[in-house]
């Protein structure tokens, strides 16, 4: 595309709108008859088991190593100023407000996001939708909708493994290696830690990923080409425009938070 | 003449054939600049297994596509059963799909699925069948294509010409009106191929169906099909028995009919000229 050509210029912006527009019509069609989940709830319980179960092991891991770290590195840095009592205070805030979240939404785009897209695009390439479309099934709410809400649900419970299992790697390094008081860890926790302002805002950020990624990935998978270099594109786009989608919303909803 | 008994019953006049059951008139559809089917009208013959053949790209698949709704015609109207498919609603649409069933080229199988599963989908997803009742379906259409001992067998696991043939069963499942075939022969070996040409023949005619087969496979088809359709260059080439276009003196027929390399369609891609390429070609090396 040359940028000083007008013609070409005008195409580029209504094609990516008309890209807008079709993902946004998408988006209805998965949101809109929401209500019917419940009745095909035994498919959604299904993609729960898909998505959440098996993304569990690299959750817990992650959140353990991510918990060790954070354990050394703030006492680190408290540890100048005398407030490693703090630690468990700050560890919490961490993973519950931002890390938890945000890094748990990474990981579910890299784990369960490419594999929803490169089911979905190689059920496109073997005909499987559109065999499906002949026999008078919507793949829409018959294929998409099932996982779509399977991820909203499991978004937010593995985000909160996540950030449980970090504050006991927390824990384990603090306490257990460094030191700190256990008393002092859980106390600050308890007593700094709000359910509703930062467990609460942890819980609405990974809701809003769990639309976000699982959205991207079935639409990535949806429109992908028929055929293996289609489907290879269409699962790196879905990791990269995920995980763009999912730090750029973070800052979004931080800065609403902090007005909170 | 006995007079119309209210209600019941419609008197068939013998005078006039029955309403073709898919018809297209002047039908144009294309991508962009390249028209696929150019003005195309035909009609499919009820109860009649109706072939549809061409070069590749010609256009045949794009037949099914308009038939079933899931192209729209950009112009021309496109019949199913004397309703127009192209004015159809979403629920319409759907309601007609249940009439039809389609054969993709692979099966198209969903692969997390049984065969059993695969051939219970349509019953499970559209009708409120007891479990026992599906059950019997499922196991009486798998017979009826040979593989009722193959029901739990994963797609996985079955070869090529056994997936196309579950794929019938489960086309067939809803017991529909029309069947639509896309290449049920391509890359057969010759004992699955003459049982696929005889299933469809004989579903056709046990099941009152009316069939549309898209192929290529000349022999088998000819052996099989009532009516044949050739589509060349976005329209309609020849139309008839298997025995009148086989006899058709349009060079493009003929060549397609005889399978001959070269003629209307041609064995040389278009480029630079052989001379351009090689030099003199007739008085030695220059």
């Amino acid at each position: 595309m040359t940028w000083w050509k007008p013609a070409d210029v005008g195409f580029s912006v209504r094609s990516h709108l008309a890209n807008l527009g079709y993902g946004a019509k998408l988006f209805m069609r998965l949101v809109g008859p929401g209500a019917q989940i419940m009745r095909r709830f035994g498919l959604v319980r299904d993609q729960i088991h898909f998505l959440g179960n098996y993304s569990l092991a690299i959750i817990g891991v992650s959140g353990l190593f991510v918990g060790f770290v954070l354990g050394l590195q703030m006492y680190y840095a408290l540890q100048r100023y005398g407030s490693s009592e703090a630690l468990g205070l700050l560890v919490t805030l961490s993973l519950v407000r931002e890390l938890g979240p945000v890094v748990a939404a990474l990981l579910f785009t890299g784990r369960a996001g490419t594999s929803l897209t490169a089911e979905i695009g190689l059920m496109k390439a073997d005909e499987q939708l559109s065999a499906m479309e002949m026999m008078a099934v919507d793949p829409v709410q018959r294929i998409l909708a099932p996982r779509f809400w399977a991820g909203v649900i499991t978004m937010p419970l593995l985000a909160a493994v996540f950030s449980a299992v970090g504050i006991m790697g927390g824990y384990v390094v603090g306490v257990l290696m460094l030191g700190v008081d256990p008393g002092a860890f859980w106390g600050q926790m308890q007593g700094g830690v709000d359910v509703w302002r930062d467990v609460g805002n942890g819980v609405i950020k990974s809701i809003v990923f769990g639309f976000t990624v699982t959205f991207i990935a079935l639409l990535q998978g949806y429109e992908a080409q028929p055929t293996p270099e289609g489907v290879s594109r269409a699962t790196t786009r879905t990791v990269v425009t995920a995980s763009l989608a999912v730090l750029g919303l973070d800052f979004l909803l931080t800065a609403m938070m902090f007005s909170i | 003449m006995p007079e119309k008994a209210p209600g019941f019953f419609i008197e068939m006049d013998p005078a006039t054939p029955p309403q073709p059951f898919v018809e297209f008139r002047d039908v144009t559809f294309g991508y962009g600049a390249r028209a696929i089917l150019d003005g195309v009208s035909f009609a499919v013959p009820r109860g009649k297994v109706t072939a549809l053949m061409g070069a590749s790209g010609g256009g045949k698949t794009t037949v099914l596509r308009l038939i079933g709704g899931q192209q729209r015609a950009q112009r021309g109207e496109v019949h199913f059963d004397g309703q127009d498919v192209g004015k159809f609603d979403n629920q319409a649409l759907y309601a007609a799909r249940r009439r039809m069933g389609m054969l993709f080229q692979f099966g198209a199988l969903f692969t997390d699925m049984t065969v059993f599963d695969n051939v219970a989908f349509p019953l499970r997803e559209h009708t409120q069948l007891s479990e026992a009742l599906v059950r019997d379906v499922v196991l009486m259409k798998l017979d009826a294509v040979g593989l009722r001992g193959a029901r739990d067998l994963m797609p996985s696991e079955v070869s090529g010409g056994m997936a196309r043939r579950v794929a019938l069963a489960r086309a067939i499942a809803l017991d529909p009106d029309l069947v639509m075939y896309d290449e049920p022969f391509a890359g057969l070996d010759p004992i699955s191929l003459g049982t696929a040409a005889r299933l469809i023949r004989q579903l056709n005619d046990t099941l009152g169906l009316t069939s549309v087969v898209v192929s290529h496979d000349l022999e088998e088809t000819f052996r099989i099909a009532d009516h044949v359709i050739i589509l060349a260059n976005g329209s309609i080439a020849a139309q008839g028995t298997p025995a009148e276009v086989r006899e058709s003196t349009d060079p493009l027929v003929h060549q397609f009919v005889n399978a001959l390399p070269d003629g209307p369609v041609r064995f040389h891609y278009p480029g630079v000229s052989i001379e351009d390429d090689f030099g003199n070609v007739e008085g030695g090396r220059s």
